[in-house]
């Protein structure tokens, strides 16, 4: 018994980044309408057509329902009681770090990003650090503008690039494409732009850090990213959440659009807080990620490893529009306590010679429920359009439940779709062989976790694995005893 | 005397309400190479497997103590970490763990254990090589998956591999033997008796000859029906090569 109580201590400790800034932030009142868009928009000092795109956006989103076709339940969001922005103040706009308030920079260096040492270590990440709404430190900003790289906030981009903004912002998720997508769209309040130039190849990883601080605020960012002709950019995105008692919404976008023989490799850890082991609190993650490989031989590869929210619903997605692209999906979802996740993704194949993959772990542990729902669509003129897709779940106990819903729509003969799926528990065998080698249940089951999903990990930027590796180990923490 | 290296006396146990282990005892010293031969059906590997606290069977009386400890008391992690190595009948394949990733795993643990520094992936390594190529291990072999496709004599190398590691004071060769041809016998023979000391014990349960004129036991014991039946040395094994299991079963 004494065992089990150390299970529960673990349990309450885990969510290391469960801490609060005390920082005053800017809040808007609490409520959705008009006028709270112009008040944010005008906080924000935007051009009229964006404040207009958001009005159009808005009352689009009044006439559409919330989804209910995900295998998801919770307590359904009251958008008139949360705030849709949250600015932490300070004295003056920073020019450098040296001007961010030091509580903040210490809240990032709890996160293990220390920007500061950062900024030191010559060249290795580019971070953007999105607290609340508003990003607040770029670093690197000097070195990439050499290469003709734009990596700033949305915000700043909308002043300083307002053409590539309006040309490409809503280009390949419209406001009216899902009910979360078009109240980002109404309410987005910050969030990461990257244009890579044409012919040019990052050298460097960009980097954003999201974290959700302020109290009944919803995280509604959004990214854009666009990648010219014959050029690369690899971008991380990390995400942690404060440990509340009251659910947080987070309903992000993400954009990007790839030209020809670019390529834009997309990796996400996802650590939201995911409410406690009755399944109280926890982030509400209700993500539209989408990438338009519009040039011919483009690529785009998405690589995510969910360990954290209450509730996730996100289907990171790629439209093969120029010939010969390619997109692919690497996935791993944990689950525990009683978390859920419908996750999976969409490969829209519309040019020629297209090609995609989708390879999917998920692991579900005690009172949790995960769903892979994925679709696989070639149109009429994707001559040679081949899919591979492979959907493996691990379960841990007899508690938790998985599904797999994959859709295939297919209406070109010459097409080749194969899809593999497989079903397993965590053997006693393979478990009684790690202790027999010393290794500790808890070792044990984090290594072989680890092995599932090595086909998804080894898609992840070196540094990035290993704090994937580890954070699976913790998530899973306590999952048997 | 030294203290014996496992002491079990009296033990009974149950797999599934049956009893499969009856009144057992055994002793076995410091520097003594024990082989325990019996027929199929016999529980032989359900003996290795309660000393080793693998879950699904029940002790239902007796006691056992490994190098002074209660081992029925410990889990199987902290058996594995005080000595004691099962080098298994059928090793299981960890999908997607590389093999030298597991081994560095699993030294660290029983590092960790004894309060020693754990080693990097460098020192691990150099470690590491010196032992496989003393079982003919080669350098591919420790990147592929663990017993992820292995063949029947590579899965038995690797567990003598993890044993040469591990360093165990008992360890318990559950037909370390079986699939193997001449050479690979005579590798795996070879890499136990190099391992092999006065301060350390081996058990070694095989149902033929040819493991125990590789590696020379010092008792023999027949094991039937739960217990052992009759011990003595090695001319033992040859009176039961010639005449089989039935005379001594018979004879109780």
């Amino acid at each position: 018994m004494a065992e089990k109580a150390e299970i529960l201590k673990n349990l309450d400790e885990k969510y290391k980044y469960g801490f609060v800034t005390d920082i005053e932030a800017d809040t808007v009142p609490c409520g959705l309408n008009e006028d709270i868009i112009r008040l944010i928009s005008a906080k924000k000092n935007e051009p009229q057509w964006l404040l207009e795109w958001r009005l159009k956006a808005y009352h689009h989103w009044l006439t559409m329902k919330e989804p209910s076709w995900a295998k998801l339940s919770y307590d359904k969001v009251d958008f008139q009681a949360l705030s849709y922005y949250a600015a932490p103040v300070q004295k003056k706009q920073p020019k450098s770090l040296d001007d961010v308030d030091k509580d903040l920079l210490d809240t990032y260096n709890k996160l293990g990003i220390p920007l500061k040492e950062q900024e030191a270590l010559a060249g290795v990440v580019a971070v953007d650090a999105v607290f609340d709404s508003v990003s607040v430190a770029t670093t690197y900003r000097a070195q990439l503008a050499e290469k003709g790289i734009i990596f700033c906030s949305i915000s700043e981009a909308v002043k300083d690039h307002p053409d590539l903004v309006q040309k490409y912002l809503g280009s390949v998720v419209p406001y009216t494409d899902n009910f979360y997508a078009c109240l980002n769209s109404a309410v987005f309040t910050d969030g990461s732009f990257v244009y890579i130039p044409k012919g040019v190849k990052s050298p460097i990883e960009l980097s954003t850090y999201f974290r959700i601080n302020a109290k009944n605020t919803g995280q509604f960012e959004r990214t854009l990213i666009v990648a010219e002709d014959d050029s690369y950019v690899s971008y991380l995105e990390g995400c942690t959440a404060p440990q509340r008692d009251e659910n947080q919404l987070h309903a992000a976008i993400v954009e990007i659009v790839v030209m020809n023989n670019a390529e834009v490799k997309y990796s996400t850890v996802q650590n939201w807080y995911p409410g406690d082991k009755d399944g109280k609190g926890g982030v509400y993650n209700f993500v539209t990620k989408r990438a338009a490989c519009r040039g011919v031989n483009s690529k785009i590869s998405w690589t995510q490893v969910e360990t954290g929210s209450a509730v996730t619903w996100k289907y990171p997605s790629c439209i093969l529009q120029g010939d010969n692209s390619v997109g692919e999906f690497y996935s791993v979802a944990i689950t525990h306590n009683k978390q859920q996740a419908d996750t999976g993704t969409k490969m829209i194949h519309i040019g020629k010679n297209t090609r995609s993959k989708i390879i999917s772990k998920g692991i579900s542990a005690g009172f949790s429920n995960q769903t892979y729902r994925g679709l696989v669509d070639v149109g009429a003129n994707a001559d040679n359009a081949r899919n591979y897709s492979q959907c493996d779940s691990l379960l841990i106990g007899s508690t938790c439940g998985s599904h797999t819903v994959p859709y295939v729509r297919n209406r070109n003969k010459s097409a080749v779709l194969e899809h593999e799926a497989t079903t397993s528990k965590i053997s006693d065998e393979q478990l009684f062989y790690c202790q027999q080698r010393g290794l500790t249940e808890e070792e044990s089951i984090g290594l072989i976790v680890n092995g599932f999903c090595k086909e998804v990990m080894q898609n992840l930027p070196m540094e990035f694995a290993i704090e994937a590796a580890k954070l699976i180990n913790i998530s899973l923490e306590g999952s048997v005893g | 005397m030294s203290e014996p290296i496992l002491e079990i006396k009296n033990l009974s146990a149950t797999v599934a309400d049956k009893e499969i282990i009856k009144n057992l005892n055994l002793t076995i010293n410091p520097g003594e190479v024990h082989a325990l031969m019996g027929p199929n059906g016999a529980g032989k590997s359900t003996l290795s497997y309660i000393l080793t606290g693998k879950p699904g069977y029940e002790v239902t009386g007796g006691e056992v103590m490994f190098c002074g400890k209660n081992l029925l008391a410990m889990k199987p992690d902290e058996r594995a970490c005080a000595g004691l190595f099962l080098s298994m009948q059928y090793p299981v394949a960890i999908p997607g763990v590389a093999t030298n990733n597991f081994l560095k795993h699993a030294l660290n643990a029983k590092r960790k254990y004894e309060g020693l520094p754990e080693l990097d992936a460098a020192e691990f390594l150099k470690i590491l090589r010196t032992e496989a190529k003393n079982l003919n291990i080669g350098a591919d072999m420790l990147k592929r998956e663990i017993n992820v496709g292995f063949s029947g004599g590579e899965k038995k190398r690797m567990e003598i591999l993890q044993m040469s590691l591990l360093k165990p004071s008992l360890a318990i060769l559950d037909e370390a033997d079986s699939g193997l041809d001449i050479d690979a016998l005579k590798l795996v023979a070879d890499g136990v008796n190099k391992l092999h000391n006065e301060n350390n014990a081996l058990l070694i349960i095989t149902h033929h000859l040819d493991l125990l004129n590789h590696i020379q036991p010092d008792i023999v014991h027949i094991y039937a029906d739960g217990h052992i039946v009759k011990s003595g040395d090695k001319s033992l094994a040859i009176e039961l090569e010639k005449s089989g299991y039935k005379t001594f079963v018979d004879a109780e």
